[in-house]
């Protein structure tokens, strides 16, 4: 039968089921598939705290989200075109989300008795599905038993009925993968690998896949197929990344481009865990993981090795960090290189541990006791995530300085087409060790001379690296203020003062080292700036596109660097009459701008564990424009050539 | 590739970390660093650095490959007053430095120095996990049974009853036995020693150091400010003959002038004190540091007085091999660079770039 195929130019999909349905697996699939069919995507994996809630309930709920375009695109989408649901939960807790006439792939298998109950239906939503009175009478729903084809198309490798029906999902992906014409060779070959040792298992995985493809070809049920063209990219080598990955990349790249062993002391904890996982697997590079028995022997165990001229790295999320602050301060006193990457989580507390949050600016800023200024720097996107560890490390090395890096459980999860670099284009990092004394005892006797641990460099303000094992260099140092230069317990009043502005200057001056902040403004002549700062650069960015396309000017500045901030920043935010700062928090860059520059920030705030949508973001935006501008602005009238502005 | 396709690491004792050329020596002085030393007049810690600043030069190791750590604490400030690498770090956390430390390194040797506070109530997590792991690293455990320098609270392991500061009416908190209970989290070499014993305190250390895994020594240590007098009943020669069960490897346990002995006891399955005509010879306990099985080490361990010490084994309880986790940890790093030969900077852009690429032109 030959179908009409349907040009669109971006499609958002949410594969939703139980927790144990294999929703997460379909969409990274799919995802694979369209990366490799050459589509820009960004996606969104969401899912429970809980590694098997109870079957068939809301909070078992595990979803999804894939967004490619025929052209650059930056968030996951606000809500999905085509909803794929595995079973009456998986629906009821995503419908909320589509808009009218969304397109609703839904198995029946499940729609009756116990399991509507569960997902909290009083009655079958399936039926009467004409009724005006239909809870999905706004919705293109196609009901399909896909749980019963799969068990049919595998019948022959002679699996139990549970078995059978667990390769719905691949029967799933075979239909969306028809559906979009992807490529499923990938997909094949991926299953083929992952279940090589079970032949039956592979085999009907294989079957469900390729049974779902045809299922799509022949029915009568899909009328449709789409094309979503290829988008231009860059020309280079791609591959589709997750943050937590590019972050794993990026440190064993640091360990590569700094001739420093990696070393990681870490404690298991959600969202960061994955980093420790993939670390693990990295020894040929010299990398070695120590999971340690909680978040301060992580943190103790990477300032020793540090201590010893190892790259020490920890990482963790929000309460982790809470828990090595202290060390982080000692790290501070010390004056040693140490990496803490914070992948950030709803909190306070425990909080959601699986959704995403920016709110642990103010903690890596201020967390700790005493003046103990650190470095911070956020990646804007998963890819990024590689970038953002190199340039931590570059930081941590050459300032001599505990840096903290805030990822977040959006970029964690989430992954994008990244760009891969070429090795000889990396940043090197030079460690620098003391091999030598570097003071002279008396000016009687310049050939005297000792060690100095705190004889800093001009230029950084940073001390000298003395690794034990350098003879003539032995020296001691601790948590007690120090002396200046010498480095010994000082308990003087006017050295403490010394100290702790100088801790605070050698921070600044990294800011010496920063390029030029980048500032989207096309026009020059906006009134109105958008900054943030972390994973919240899609949604901004597809705001401020969509403000453009009806015609308005904004200025956008995503920040890299949280501290120190960038020399030109002030200047930046003075040039403009209003800037409105959007976080997943409630207002902490907001704060601190407010603070430093005395510019009067408006914050844009959600913490729902979730991205910022774009589109409300844009509303926000365009108020503001026409606050500063004295005009109407209205976002569903695009000005020009719409092509000129893709919307997302 | 798991740990049991690779060897079980064979080195032994100081292996790894350089020793003095030829010709070469050092002496107590060597270790001294520049620094006044500022302990109470009286204060134990006087007797055990000077006996590590010159016990350590026997063991004939580069200075700058010997690294102290400390936590926070009166002894804490030990590293301050030898001229080696150190680290003065944050209250409870020196085991978990030192396992950064001896894992990143094998060339260099690491002690940790903390107190009763410090390793056990602050940092309790931290040394029992130590211990399991038996990362190489010795540990001088100074318990004076008080805190000393919050100024005068009762510690985890202060008899129940201690007056302080913080408990006017007595403490009702049971204490600790350290060597109980470093027994019982897997430690390879568990010892105790009394700073007034030179002679027994470096001969303690001396094994401890040949010991490759985590050596806990415990150091009974005299305050002379906040618990003067705690550890008189060991100490006093009128008393100390009957209180002191010295621990020999390989010798028949004997104390009280040759009076006392240590016999299994059948009803309780530990160990009890017999007066030597009592019992049969053969019965009588002869000291096993090597034994596999820590249970007699930890019967023994219970003779130790939970209150006031009248009486108390001294000695190394138990000293086994079994691989150490850096040891460990640095042979499966390098097996992996082993198995991937090629430059760095190749095998960098061979992981990145690898999994399902695309390319566009």
């Amino acid at each position: 039968m030959s179908k009409q195929v349907k040009q669109l130019d971006r499609v958002i999909i949410r594969f939703a089921g139980d927790s144990g349905d294999g929703m997460q697996l379909t969409g990274d699939r799919f995802t694979q598939e369209s990366a490799a069919f050459g589509n820009d995507l960004v996606t969104l994996p969401n899912f429970p705290a809980e590694i098997r809630a109870p079957q068939g309930t809301l909070p078992g709920v595990s979803s999804f989200q894939v967004h490619f375009a025929d052209h650059d695109i930056l968030t996951a989408g606000d809500a999905p075109d085509v909803l794929v649901a595995m079973n009456p939960a998986a629906l009821r807790a995503n419908l909320p989300d589509l808009p009218r006439g969304a397109t609703i792939i839904v198995d029946t298998h499940d729609f009756g008795g116990r399991n509507l109950t569960k997902a909290g239906y009083d009655s079958d939503p399936l039926a009467d599905l004409e009724s005006p009175g239909s809870p999905l009478a706004d919705f293109a729903v196609h009901p399909v038993d896909l749980t019963g084809m799969t068990v049919g198309a595998v019948k022959q490798f002679g699996l139990s009925r549970k078995d059978a029906a667990r390769a719905k999902n691949m029967f799933a992906l075979g239909l969306l993968s028809w559906m979009y014409g992807r490529p499923t060779d990938s997909t094949e070959a991926f299953l083929a690998k992952r279940f090589a040792k079970v032949p039956a298992i592979r085999d009907a995985n294989l079957a469900a896949f390729s049974a779902g493809w045809s299922f799509g070809e022949t029915t009568e049920t899909f009328a449709v197929r789409y094309e979503v063209k290829p988008a231009p990219m860059a020309p280079g080598t791609y591959r589709n990344i997750t943050g937590n990955l590019a972050l794993s990349y990026g440190l064993v790249a640091a360990g590569v481009q700094s001739g420093l062993p990696v070393f990681l002391g870490s404690y298991p904890i959600t969202p960061a865990s994955d980093i420790l996982h993939e670390l693990s697997k990295h020894k040929a590079f010299g990398v070695t993981t120590f999971q340690a028995e909680d978040e301060i022997s992580g943190v103790g165990s990477a300032i020793g090795a540090s201590f010893a001229g190892h790259l020490g790295v920890t990482t963790t999320s929000g309460p982790g960090v809470a828990l090595k602050s202290e060390a982080i301060g000692l790290a501070v006193m010390t004056e040693l290189p140490l990496v803490v990457i914070d992948v950030q989580r709803g909190g306070p507390s425990t909080g959601l541990p699986t959704k995403t949050e920016q709110a642990d600016l103010l903690q890596a800023m201020f967390g700790r006791n005493g003046e103990a200024p650190v470095p911070v720097v956020a990646p804007r996107s998963p890819g990024d995530c590689f970038d953002a560890a190199l340039e931590a490390t570059r930081i941590a090395v050459t300032y001599r300085t505990p840096v903290i890096l805030l990822s977040d459980g959006y970029l964690a999860n989430g992954s994008e087409p990244w760009r891969i670099p070429d090795v000889e284009d990396l940043p090197r990092i030079d460690p620098g060790f003391a091999t030598e004394p570097n003071h002279v005892v008396s000016p009687d006797d310049p050939d005297t001379r000792d060690f100095w641990p705190y004889l800093r460099d001009e230029d950084t303000l940073a001390r000298p690296w003395a690794v034990p094992g350098t003879p003539g260099l032995e020296h001691r140092i601790g948590g007690l203020e120090k002396g200046e230069g010498h480095g010994n317990i000082s308990y003087d009043p006017a050295n403490h003062d010394r100290m702790v502005r100088t801790r605070q200057a050698k921070v600044d001056r990294i800011a010496a080292s920063l390029p030029p902040l980048e500032v989207d403004d096309p026009s020059g002549a906006a009134s109105v700036l958008v900054i943030g700062w972390g994973s919240t650069y899609g949604p901004i960015g597809a705001g401020v596109r969509r403000v453009r396309r009806a015609g308005h000017r904004v200025a956008q500045v995503h920040l890299r660097h949280l501290n120190p901030f960038p020399d030109d920043l002030g200047e930046i935010l003075r040039g403009y009459d209003k800037v409105l700062v959007p976080e997943m928090n409630l207002g902490q860059l907001s704060l601190l701008l407010r603070a430093r520059y005395l510019v009067d920030a408006v914050g844009y705030n959600h913490v729902r564990g979730l991205p910022l949508k774009a589109a409300e973001l844009a509303e926000a935006i365009g108020a503001l424009v026409a606050e500063a501008e004295g005009v109407e602005v209205d976002l569903s009238a695009p000005a020009g050539d719409p092509a000129d502005h893709p919307e997302d | 590739m798991t740990t049991t396709d690779l060897p079980v690491p064979a080195m032994r004792g100081t292996e790894g970390v350089p020793t003095l050329a030829e010709g070469e020596s050092q002496t107590g002085k060597d270790f001294t660093s520049d620094q006044e030393v500022r302990w109470c007049p009286g204060c134990g810690d006087y007797a055990v650095l000077k006996a590590v600043q010159s016990f350590l030069p026997d063991l004939g190791l580069r200075r700058e490959n010997i690294v102290f750590v400390s936590g926070i604490g009166c002894s804490s400030r030990f590293p301050y007053y030898l001229d080696t690498y150190g680290m003065h770090s944050i209250h409870g956390r020196a085991p978990t430095i030192a396992t950064g430390i001896a894992t990143a390194r094998e060339d260099l040797s690491v002690w940790v120095v903390t107190g009763d506070g410090d390793a056990l109530s602050i940092g309790g997590n931290h040394l029992v996990h130590a211990l399991r792991r038996n990362v190489n690293m010795t540990i001088l455990l100074f318990n004076n049974r008080i805190y000393g320098l919050t100024k005068g609270q009762y510690s985890p392991t202060s008899e129940v009853g201690k007056i302080t500061k913080s408990t006017p009416m007595g403490s009702v908190d049971q204490p600790f036995n350290p060597v109980s209970l470093a027994l019982g989290a897997e430690a390879t070499f568990v010892a105790r020693t009394i700073d007034s014993d030179r002679k027994h305190l470096t001969g303690v250390l001396a094994a401890a150091a040949a010991h490759r895994g985590t050596s806990l020594v415990e150091i009974y240590q005299n305050c002379p400010i906040f618990n003067d007098h705690a550890f008189d009943g060991l100490k006093d020669r009128d008393s100390a003959e009957r209180a002191v069960i010295p621990l020999v490897h390989g010798e028949r346990i004997t104390f009280g002038g040759g009076t006392l002995g240590l016999a299994r006891d059948a009803a309780s399955g530990g160990v009890r004190v017999v007066e030597v005509g009592d019992v049969d010879e053969a019965d009588l306990l002869v000291h096993d540091a090597h034994a596999e099985d820590p249970s007699t080490a930890f019967a023994i361990s219970r003779l130790t007085d939970a209150g006031y010490l009248n009486r108390s084994p001294i000695g190394v309880f138990r000293q086994v091999e079994r691989p150490t986790y850096d040891d460990q940890t640095r042979a499966q790093v390098s097996a992996a660079r082993d198995a991937a030969p090629g430059e760095p900077a190749e095998r960098l852009a061979g992981l990145i770039g690898g999994g399902d690429t695309w390319t566009v032109v």
